[in-house]
């Protein structure tokens, strides 16, 4: 009966959000307070009863109550717990009533905490919303309902693939969800500011958490993805510019696009047009993604020609949103009031370089991503578009990036002054040089790794100088530490979440010094790689519960000192015949050894791959600096109001920011 | 019961969505600009007096929010609401609410079919201990004596039952590897790969099937696995084709007829041309077949690369006694098939079969 409830409750949420689409949406017309005001009870109901439906689903793999296909598909009464109950999002189904699950709560949150905001914004808005909504649940309703039945139930479930139990993969698509489900809300602004025809600096301050959130979540959820392809995949690779990687990163351009020109509408009152078609774009490409990853269509074209239902449908929701908010946009943003001009040389100025830089950048994504299945479904040719493509299109756009994102920070609203702002980033500079020509003469090889990794030192040292600045002249410690409690946290904010991209940057290049060995190797034979020597001491044959493993006991030593010890393995799966590769990873400082069993010979000799690959932690440690810079900023819940620097005016802080 | 509970739901969710209807109200849409306002100002003060800004700056920020209130002309205020509206907006909650959502859930849901956690189903849990413990020896004595053909003969069928595919057409595969193909092994391993893929016909499994046809000529199951495979890459009217000769060349009680005839009905395909065959007076038949005869003879003057139309002609030729005309299509056949060794071996080894020379 519990199942069953769940069922309803999702048919009754679709039925409450059609409801909740129209009414508010006519009393905003209307300006007539009781049809807005639906909007509000509406949306909370909508989060409970969806919930209910997924704490449902939940309960039926919990239980392993084999009755519901979905759960029959994807769990075993012998899966671990844990694995059972990240079963409920691990397949096509359940994904989606998640997708669902947080679109109504994003609703729910926004009905709940927006008082102060006017009530044809709050209907608006949530209005939107329940549309986004509604859709989506007639396409897990009609195409993919995760409650369809089996009679006679089967005694057991079909997924026990190992492979699949990972707690990477059981975190991963959530922190993403979150993500790519957060811009429907800056949508659904964008939405709302459209048809009310009104838009202004509260508008943006509204947005401002939520593009924020949906920012962090979605650096959380990359940075963590591409850490399970690491440690996985078994040869050390973290990023494979595959469509389902770019499906992720074409939102997060945009979505720091967006929340760059949102920092401007709300200082500034200006960029407003270009604000709202950002948070379109920026939830378009979200869509995009789901599409890309749940329609079939990356696995091969034609699969997705023959039974196209999913596809079709969620291609009939993109066009329908996507179209319907650009012909939106196309009609009213004539009407919208644009907000006032600017002098290039500004902190407008250079926000408006970071938003064409990342919105080509995402451009050129999107090209490399969708490129060659158009290929493929118009003349059946697969080509692939791999990293050498983006390597030379998406780098050279990044650079100019980085090298601007400091001098940004640097310059004032209204006015800035280049020169000014050069003068004060000179030791950032210099010790990006220095960093260059130091790194160079001690690494050697390629000059490429040198240069960005001076890139990098120049950027996480700019993104404080400004922050820096603010408190040099504070007499004493004290009074310096009172000043930097006092700062504006989004102050703080910016200055780390640009360093976290510096850190990334700087794992990204010291890539290149990274050093690789495939050898064979005999036990208790030194290899050595990078600074150190791996030693395999001893190999021997472990059971788990329904593999077996062989564990290759390692040393890791430095000068003759044993540093660290790992068990890497090669773990087979006796009845099914299948082999994988536990990576041993170990990280000493911000590098990592890691090292993988290829085969074991009869001889004794080990076919190792083994790399040594320093500062590579700081590519995911930078991921978490700039979630962390974004959580920040959204903690800060001041209002922002950009002011023009006076020319006398000393170092003083540029704005109340 | 469980209607009782939908009853209680669908009353709440109404209730709910009619609750602010009763509280009509009217505001300033001015209010919310004017508190930003305010709020803005008070900010600014805050940092003002934290050292944070200095007097000209905070005079300056101060201008720019009071420009902005009076910049943005705000939205109409909020009126109270017609009655006419309210009546409207409660009925389309009141209707639309319960009807959508009853009949959706009607269509969609089992209301009849109860919750059903494995630790409720224990008698049925004793019985498949049992089969689970005897699956769970027979895997341990494989694991020991992975070339025992029989073991994995044994644990195939029970796979396939359980829904572990995968681990089916591996049973099937070893069993066939160590004790020799047959025609059914590989039928078996191939019908495991395709449920394993949803039921597609993978190119692994379709090569497994026309292993199969080698080995026994006109292996049902194996012919229809491959008349699917055609259908899912697109060729209709070859899938159509090779469906309507199934059901024809077989007996009509056959157990495979309903599923070939479901799809021949789904191509598209008449049923009564096959029921007029197996139906129709000897004499008449063999006026049938004849025409059909003719009718691949005729396609295969036009594009000889068809291995297994050749062999279908030469074969019937022969059940039609018409012993001349079958050594002639076998030099055709061996000429066009000139480039095609796999082909020209199996029309050789037919030749043999049927005792032809020439």
């Amino acid at each position: 009966m519990i199942v069953e409830i769940g069922h309803y409750a999702l048919v009754l949420a679709l039925a409450l959000a059609i409801v909740q689409g129209l009414a508010p949406l006519v009393g905003a017309i209307r300006h007539d307070g009781a049809l807005m005001a639906m909007a509000q009870p509406a949306a909370v109901m909508q989060f409970l009863l969806i919930g209910m439906s997924f704490a449902a689903l939940a309960y039926a793999y919990v239980t392993s109550d084999f009755s519901v296909v979905n759960v029959f598909e994807n769990s075993h009464s012998l899966k671990p717990m844990i694995y059972k109950i990240s079963g409920v999002w691990g397949n096509h189904e359940g994904s989606m009533l998640l997708w669902v699950l947080i679109l109504a709560l994003f609703g729910a949150t926004v009905a709940l905490f927006s008082r102060g905001m006017p009530d044809d914004l709050r209907a608006l808005v949530l209005s939107v919303q329940s549309w986004i909504a509604a859709a989506f649940l007639l396409f897990v309703l009609l195409t993919s309902n995760p409650f369809a039945r089996l009679n006679p139930a089967p005694l057991d479930g079909r997924d026990l693939n190992p492979l699949l139990q990972d707690p990477g993969l059981a975190i991963h698509p959530p922190l993403l969800y979150i993500g790519y489900v957060g811009l429907s809300i800056t949508f659904s602004f964008a939405a709302a500011a459209l048809i009310s025809g009104r838009i202004d600096a509260a508008w943006a301050r509204y947005i401002r958490p939520w593009t924020l959130g949906a920012w962090v979540f979605l650096t959380l959820g990359i940075a963590m993805g591409s850490y399970w392809a690491y440690y996985t995949l078994g040869w050390g690779g973290f990023w494979f510019w595959d469509p389902v990687e770019n499906a992720s990163l074409m939102p997060w351009l945009a979505a720091t696009a967006l929340l760059h020109s949102a920092a401007v509408m709300e200082k500034r009152d200006a960029l407003k047009i270009w604000t709202i078609f950002l948070a379109i774009l920026a939830f378009s490409l979200s869509l995009l993604g789901t599409f890309l990853v749940r329609s079939g269509v990356l696995t091969s074209v034609h699969s997705f020609a023959t039974d196209p239902q999913r596809g079709v449908f969620i291609l009939a929701i993109l066009v329908f949103f996507i179209g319907g908010s650009l012909a939106l946009f196309a009609l009213r943003a004539s009407a919208l009031k644009p907000g006032g001009i600017f002098a290039p040389v500004s902190r407008e100025g250079a926000l408006v370089l970071n938003n064409l830089l990342l919105t080509t950048s995402c451009a050129t994504v999107f090209i490399g991503t969708l490129y060659p299945l158009a290929l493929e479904a118009v003349t059946g040719e697969k080509i692939s578009v791999g990293a050498p493509f983006f390597n030379l299109t998406f780098g050279p756009l990044f650079i100019p990036i980085i090298l601007a994102m400091p001098f940004g920070q640097m310059l004032a609203w209204k006015r800035g002054d280049l020169l000014g702002a050069a003068q004060r980033l000179v030791l950032a500079c210099a010790l990006g040089l220095a960093g260059m020509v130091v790194l160079y003469a001690l690494r050697g090889g390629s000059v490429v790794p040198a240069i960005l990794a001076g890139l990098a030192v120049y950027l996480t040292v700019g993104s404080f100088v400004e922050v820096y600045g603010r408190l040099r002249n504070a007499q004493n410690a004290s009074s310096f530490f009172a000043r930097a409690k006092g700062l504006p946290r989004s102050a703080w904010g910016t200055a780390i979440a640009h360093a976290g991209v510096g850190l990334t940057l700087f794992g990204l290049a010291a890539t290149g010094w990274g050093v690789e060995r495939i050898v064979s190797a005999k036990i208790n034979e030194p290899v050595l790689v990078g600074p150190y020597e791996v030693v395999v001491t001893d190999i021997a044959p472990r059971d788990g519960s329904n593999y077996k493993d062989l564990v290759a006991h390692t040393q890791i030593r430095e000068g003759g000192r044993v540093v660290a010890e790992m068990d890497p393995s090669r773990r087979s799966f006796t009845t099914r015949t299948m082999v994988r590769t536990e990576a041993g990873i170990v990280t000493l400082g911000l590098g990592q050894v890691y090292m993988n069993i290829a085969d074991v010979r009869i001889d004794g000799a080990i076919d190792l791959r083994l790399y040594w690959k320093p500062y590579v932690a700081l590519i995911w440690l930078g991921a978490l600096v700039m979630s962390l810079g974004g959580l920040l900023s959204m903690s800060d819940r001041r209002l922002r109001i950009g002011i023009a620097k006076r020319a006398a005016a000393r170092m003083q802080p540029a704005a109340a920011e | 019961m469980i209607w009782a509970a939908f009853a209680v739901m669908t009353g709440a969710v109404v209730l709910g969505v009619l609750w602010p209807l009763s509280r009509a109200r009217a505001t300033s849409a001015r209010a919310p600009d004017i508190a930003f306002y305010h709020s803005q100002v008070e900010e600014i003060e805050r940092d003002l007096s934290l050292g944070l800004l200095t007097r000209e700056d905070a005079d300056a920020a101060k201008a720019e929010a009071g420009r902005r209130l009076l910049h943005n002309a705000g939205a109409p205020d909020v009126q109270g609401s017609s009655r006419m509206a309210v009546r409207a907006a409660a009925v389309f909650a009141l209707v639309a609410i319960p009807a959508l959502s009853l009949s959706l859930y009607s269509w969609l849901g089992n209301p009849d079919t109860p919750d059903l956690p494995l630790q409720a189903r224990v008698e049925e849990r004793e019985g498949n201990a049992e089969l689970m413990s005897a699956i769970a020896k027979i895997e341990q004595h494989l694991a020991a004596n992975p070339e025992d053909g029989r073991g994995w003969e044994i644990i195939g069928p029970v796979y396939m039952k359980l829904g572990r595919y995968e681990e089916a057409a591996r049973a099937f595969g070893n069993a066939g590897r160590i004790l020799g193909d047959t025609p059914d092994r590989l039928v078996a391993q191939g019908e495991s790969l395709v449920y394993a893929a949803q039921e597609r016909v993978t190119p692994e499994a379709a090569e497994i099937f026309e292993k199969a046809l080698n080995l026994r000529e006109g292996h049902p199951v194996a012919y229809f696995y491959l008349a699917l495979a055609r259908e899912q890459v697109g060729d209709k009217d070859g899938a159509l084709e090779a469906y309507t000769n199934l059901a024809r060349g077989t007996p009509p009680d056959a157990p495979w007829q309903s599923a070939v005839r479901a799809r021949i009905v789904a191509l598209g395909g008449r049923i009564e041309a096959i029921e007029a065959v197996q139906n129709a007076m000897p004499a008449e038949q063999q006026a049938m077949i004849r025409a059909m005869v003719d009718q691949l003879a005729g396609r295969l003057e036009h594009d000889g690369s068809d291995a297994e139309g050749w062999l279908r002609l030469i074969r019937s030729y022969s059940v039609l006694r018409e012993t001349d005309l079958a050594k002639s299509a076998l030099t055709k056949a061996r000429a066009a098939l000139a480039q095609n060794a796999d082909g020209l071996k199996r029309v050789n080894a037919l030749a043999d079969e049927l005792g032809l020379k020439g």
